[in-house]
């Protein structure tokens, strides 16, 4: 029988300490208060002294309440029927569908053996030239969208989900607002791919400690059914929000902190996380979109930071466009040599040219005169931001690819492109 | 009989431990947890309780779990049988252990690291009553395109006699092979492996030299540039993205070496798998054997546990070490050191050290130092020479290099090869910064010539600065020349192209001959009425030197585009710049 605790010796944010024996790490305790009973987690063992991290927060704890040990960590249920429901950071259903308690699985698992892995291969098309082309997304690829507060990035997650053809769709939300819940609902629905996703969803209101879980048990459920063969995408938002759990909890349990106030262990906790997207052989996939909100537009800032040393590349939304510099797709070149043979040439000319698009710019603002060169570049910059970057163009690769041997022409000579005689040959627009 | 102690605490990867016996700093122990065996190190000892990281995740650890040291410290297996494989930070061999447990890395399984089935053709090299020490060789097996020898066990101090050697045969690794007496009569049987320490340097040489000999990477601009020496060390530091990976992928292919060790160490599993899945494909051009041959993966990845990712960095110098005990050149890269200082950073935070700058420990400096120490060009007893080349990636928070870990590195290695966010932006790649990083070591070309053109550069660079100011109607069409020049080299000679066949490595005549081409139309004095039209001719001579790039060395193709240039600058060209006849002789241009 378990034993029931009614001492609590200390509680300081959201972590309590109890004196108990017998108690593992990591094991689920529940703990009764006069709001209700929630769990907890141990998250440290000193002799007998135990502590625990209260999901529901220390708030209103009483030093009286009593706590019982499950015995177990902390564990989701995971079957077919989780497709359609929305529950809750801690697995509790939040709509009015029944709670699920069969075939509970371990969250937060062993990694993947890298020697298990394949080399990912398939494209996943969005109709964005800015990822299509530019910034190729690949089925099993980590990657988050840097945005700052106030972007469309939730638009542009929801229109990628719908966009790319996957089995499934596992959408995490932390410290999600409300509208923005029902905003994902009500586009999945619209898609006709609600029953299709499951949800796991912690909004600005509910306890902080809850939105911690919500990256571990979206990608566990999304590790089962890949393992069964589904190809799963996994969105998760915001992980910013999911950093400042970390932070809070890592500071009231007196930590020493790294970079401004973050724990030194951001890096692996996010990792651990990120890493759970795979390609399985013979089986699914766990495609992971995440959005990564910058606090002051500081790519510097730890939370983005750490994340792009993580994340197989990142989209940079800015101003309602994905930036082409600061984007990133580091998968691309496993599935660009496949799609054209000008794809990657396309690529890195377009981007070298706008590059040099912004100098004039520069140049420009300064009041120099500008040249004929710095002319053509103009008149380019005007077209590969109204054609390619601008986020409501939705054209397949290959158009997108036409569109810009277009574009070369109607601005440049052949040899300013910097492109190699044999595809200028082959790509280059015929006279009138 | 080795010590036994229990449980008294748990924090992360930290676990506090009551032992009364005695054990040592460093000393392995394992926690006995529901029915699981978790290695663990003991890396701080206070009266009779013992702190230890643990090499697992420690979900399930309780108070009173008991824990049995061993008496040993963490160490490898040294022998026949490493080259090819991969193993996580510990040396547990990755593909066998998917085989026993399946996709997941389940916590608390361990594996032989040497395979002790495989038979190895052993020779024996000494005789009964010759006279050997540690690191002698009693014998060799061949393995992959090499020579292995089999050695008297590095910690075999002082001089012992043969007593038996095995006869020319197969052995396995665990086979008896030899046994030696010391000074004082007791016998000693050895096998064709041993262990090692992985923390202590492996020091059986007569002497160190000084690294001179360039390693050739057929990267343009480190091999005329930047160079790195043979037995020397250079980090790559960049913010994410700038390509890091890519560029030690590149070295790992294309380095002039015998053997590379790559130590992925907590960075995305994904790149090792690149690897692994290509390497076995590509052929090793000195040896005609596939890649992986000469390759060892140490794969401590990002998600797998932090305390193995502190000892993945020392496993694999260890092997590098080894190897070099062989008289072969090994190149270890390690991909990020940035990861394994966070490591020990998160350590010393369970430990509750003092710390230091961005919660570093205080001794971080003195460990990176160290481990760069462990590369080195090394005189072995018999005469032969090895050396281990080390080269580490570091991940500055913030892309910022003025953080501890990137400073501490600068003040050690012999090469700094400093990528550059702006330039991989602008998919300038290799995107290392021309003019920032630099490199103690000698180049194929000599430094004058190479001055030279670097001259060039950073007047280039310095006039791109002052249009910015002042304009291009602001600049003398001399000084828009010397920019154009600096553009031009950049594009064509600085840049490579990873993804390109030909352009991805250039051998050292190549890049002789193609420099020659580079230093003439650098010292060329090039005649141009207005600027815009020099842009263009630059724009026309990039895009024709760009093919050339791609062809293959001294093919038709080649030979005509060669010419074709060379032509298209002799119309131009009247002469050649004041002061520079001595590069040009310097650099044996006509
Ligand atoms: N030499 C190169 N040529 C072409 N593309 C490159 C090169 N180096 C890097 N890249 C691009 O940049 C991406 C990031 O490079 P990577 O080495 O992974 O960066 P880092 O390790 O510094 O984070 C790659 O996936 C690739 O798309
Ligand atoms: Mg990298």
């Amino acid at each position: 029988m378990d034993k029931i605790y009614s001492k609590i010796e200390s509680i300081s944010g959201n972590v309590i300490t109890v004196k108990a024996k017998n108690v593992a790490y990591g094991e689920l305790a529940e703990i009764t208060t006069s709001f209700g009973t929630s769990l907890a987690e141990v998250i440290k063992l000193d002799r007998d002294m135990v502590s625990l991290q209260v999901f529901a927060g220390g708030r209103g704890v009483s030093t009286g309440d009593s706590v019982r040990f499950l015995g177990n960590p902390m564990r989701v249920s995971f079957s077919d029927n989780l497709l359609g429901r929305v529950f809750t950071g801690s697995g509790e259903p939040r709509d009015n569908g029944p709670a699920l308690s069969e075939n509970l699985i371990t969250i937060a698992g062993p990694s993947f053996n890298p020697a298990k892995r394949i080399v990912p291969s398939k494209i996943v098309r969005t109709g964005i030239p800015m990822i299509d082309l530019f910034n190729t997304l690949v089925e099993s690829q980590k990657l988050p969208i840097f945005s700052i507060s106030g972007e469309p990035y939730n638009e542009l997650l929801a229109r990628i989900a719908l966009q790319a053809e996957v089995d499934m769709i596992i959408l995490g939300g932390m410290g999600l607002k409300y509208d923005d819940y029902l905003y994902f609902k009500e586009t999945l629905e619209e898609g006709g791919a609600l029953s299709r996703t499951i949800m796991y969803i912690h909004t600005a209101s509910d306890p902080t400690v809850e939105c911690l879980m919500v990256p571990d048990i979206s990608l566990a459920v999304a590790e089962k059914f890949a393992l069964q063969g589904k190809r799963v995408l996994v969105l998760l938002t915001d992980m910013t929000n999911f950093a400042d759990a970390k932070k809070e909890i890592s500071i009231t349990q007196e930590q020493v902190p790294s970079n401004r106030g973050y724990p030194g262990d951001l890096y692996s906790q996010l990792a651990s996380r990120y890493e759970k997207a795979v390609d399985i052989d013979g089986a699914g996939s766990i495609t992971i979109l995440a959005v990564t909100t910058m606090p002051g537009d500081d790519v510097t800032h730890p939370v983005p930071d750490n994340t792009g040393y993580i994340t197989e590349g990142q989209y940079y939304l800015k101003g309602g466009r994905i930036e082409p510099f600061g984007s990133l797709s580091r998968l691309k070149q496993q599935v660009n040599a496949k799609t054209r043979e000008d794809h990657r040439t396309i690529m890195d000319a377009m981007i070298k040219l706008y590059a040099s698009y912004k100098d004039t710019l520069e140049k420009k603002s300064m009041g120099f005169s500008l040249s004929g060169w710095d002319e053509k570049l103009l008149k380019y910059g005007y077209l590969f931001e109204s054609k390619m970057m601008n986020l409501s163009v939705n054209i397949p690769l290959e158009e997108a690819l036409d569109e810009g041997w277009k574009m070369l022409a109607e601005c440049f000579d052949k040899q300013e492109t910097g492109i190699k005689t044999e595809l200028i040959e082959k790509f280059w627009p015929k006279e009138g | 009989m080795s010590a036994k102690g229990k449980v008294s605490g748990v924090n992360g990867n930290m676990i506090t431990v009551e032992v009364s016996d005695k054990i040592a700093m460093n000393e392995v122990g394992y926690v006995l947890s529901n029915g699981k065996r978790l290695k663990s190190e003991i890396i701080r000892i206070n009266g009779d309780t013992a702190q230890m990281q643990i090499y697992e995740i420690s979900g399930g650890i309780k108070v009173g779990d008991d824990v049995e040291f061993t008496g040993e410290m963490l160490a490898v297996e040294l022998g026949p049988g490493l080259l090819g494989q991969i193993y996580d930070g510990l040396q547990n061999p990755l593909p066998e252990l998917a085989a026993r447990t399946g996709f997941f890395l389940e916590p608390g399984v361990y594996l032989d690291a040497l395979d002790r089935q495989k038979k190895w053709a052993f020779t024996p090299v000494v005789g009964k009553g010759e006279t050997v020490a540690a690191a002698d060789t009693l014998g060799t097996v061949p393995e992959a395109a090499f020579t292995h020898r089999i050695m008297v066990p590095f910690s075999f101090l002082g001089e012992y006699t043969v007593d038996w050697i095995a006869p020319e045969g197969e052995y396995a690794v665990a086979d008896k092979i030899a046994v030696i007496k010391d000074a004082g009569g007791n016998s000693h049987d050895l096998t064709m492996m041993f262990e090692w320490p992985v923390k202590r340097a492996v020091k059986c040489y007569s002497e160190r030299l000084k690294p001179v000999k360039p390693m050739v990477t057929q990267v343009r601009l480190i091999d005329t540039f930047l160079p790195v020496a043979l037995g020397g060390t250079f980090c790559i530091p960049g913010p994410f993205g700038a390509g890091k990976t890519v560029l030690q992928q590149t070295l790992s292919r294309h380095a002039d070496v015998d053997i590379v060790i790559i130590a992925a160490c907590g960075e995305r599993a994904g790149e090792v798998v690149e690897t692994l899945k290509e390497f076995p494909e590509l052929t090793d051009p000195k040896t005609g054997r596939s890649l992986m041959e000469r390759t060892v993966i140490i794969a401590n990845t990002s998600s797998m546990p932090v305390a193995s990712r502190e000892a993945s960095v020392y496993t694999a110098v260890t092997l590098a070490e080894y190897y070099r005990q062989m008289g072969l050149n090994v190149l270890l890269i390690a991909d990020s050191t940035s990861r394994w200082a966070q490591a020990m950073r998160e350590m010393s935070g369970r430990l509750e050290e003092i710390p230091g700058d961005e919660a570093f420990p205080a001794y971080l400096e003195s460990t990176i130092a160290a481990f760069y120490e462990r590369a080195g060009l090394v005189r072995l007893k018999d005469g032969s020479v090895g050396s281990v080349t080390i080269g580490g990636t570091v991940s500055p928070a913030g892309g910022n290099f003025d953080e501890p870990v990137t400073q501490a590195t600068l003040k050690v290695v012999g090469a700094f090869l400093g990528l550059s966010r702006e330039r991989s932006d602008a998919r300038k790649y290799p995107a290392i910064h021309p003019l920032e990083s630099w490199s103690k070591y000698k180049s194929l070309i000599p430094s004058s010539v190479t001055g030279y053109v670097y001259d060039v550069m950073r007047k280039s660079a310095e006039i791109d600065q002052m249009m910015k100011v002042v304009g291009e109607e602001g600049t003398s069409l001399e000084d828009f020349l010397i920019y154009l020049k600096g553009e031009y080299v950049d594009a064509v000679y600085f840049q490579q192209n990873s993804f390109d066949p030909v352009d991805a490595a250039v051998p050292t005549e190549r890049q002789h001959r193609y420099f020659k081409l580079i230093v003439r139309i650098a010292a060329a004095n090039l005649k141009f009425t207005e600027k815009d039209e020099a842009r263009r001719w630059f724009a026309g001579l990039r895009l024709k030197t760009l093919d050339l790039n791609g062809t293959a060395y001294l093919s038709d193709e080649f030979l005509r585009i060669e010419k074709e240039i060379e032509a298209f600058v002799e119309e131009r060209r009247d002469g050649y710049l004041p002061h520079s006849e001595a590069v040009l002789k310097a650099a044996e241009v006509k």
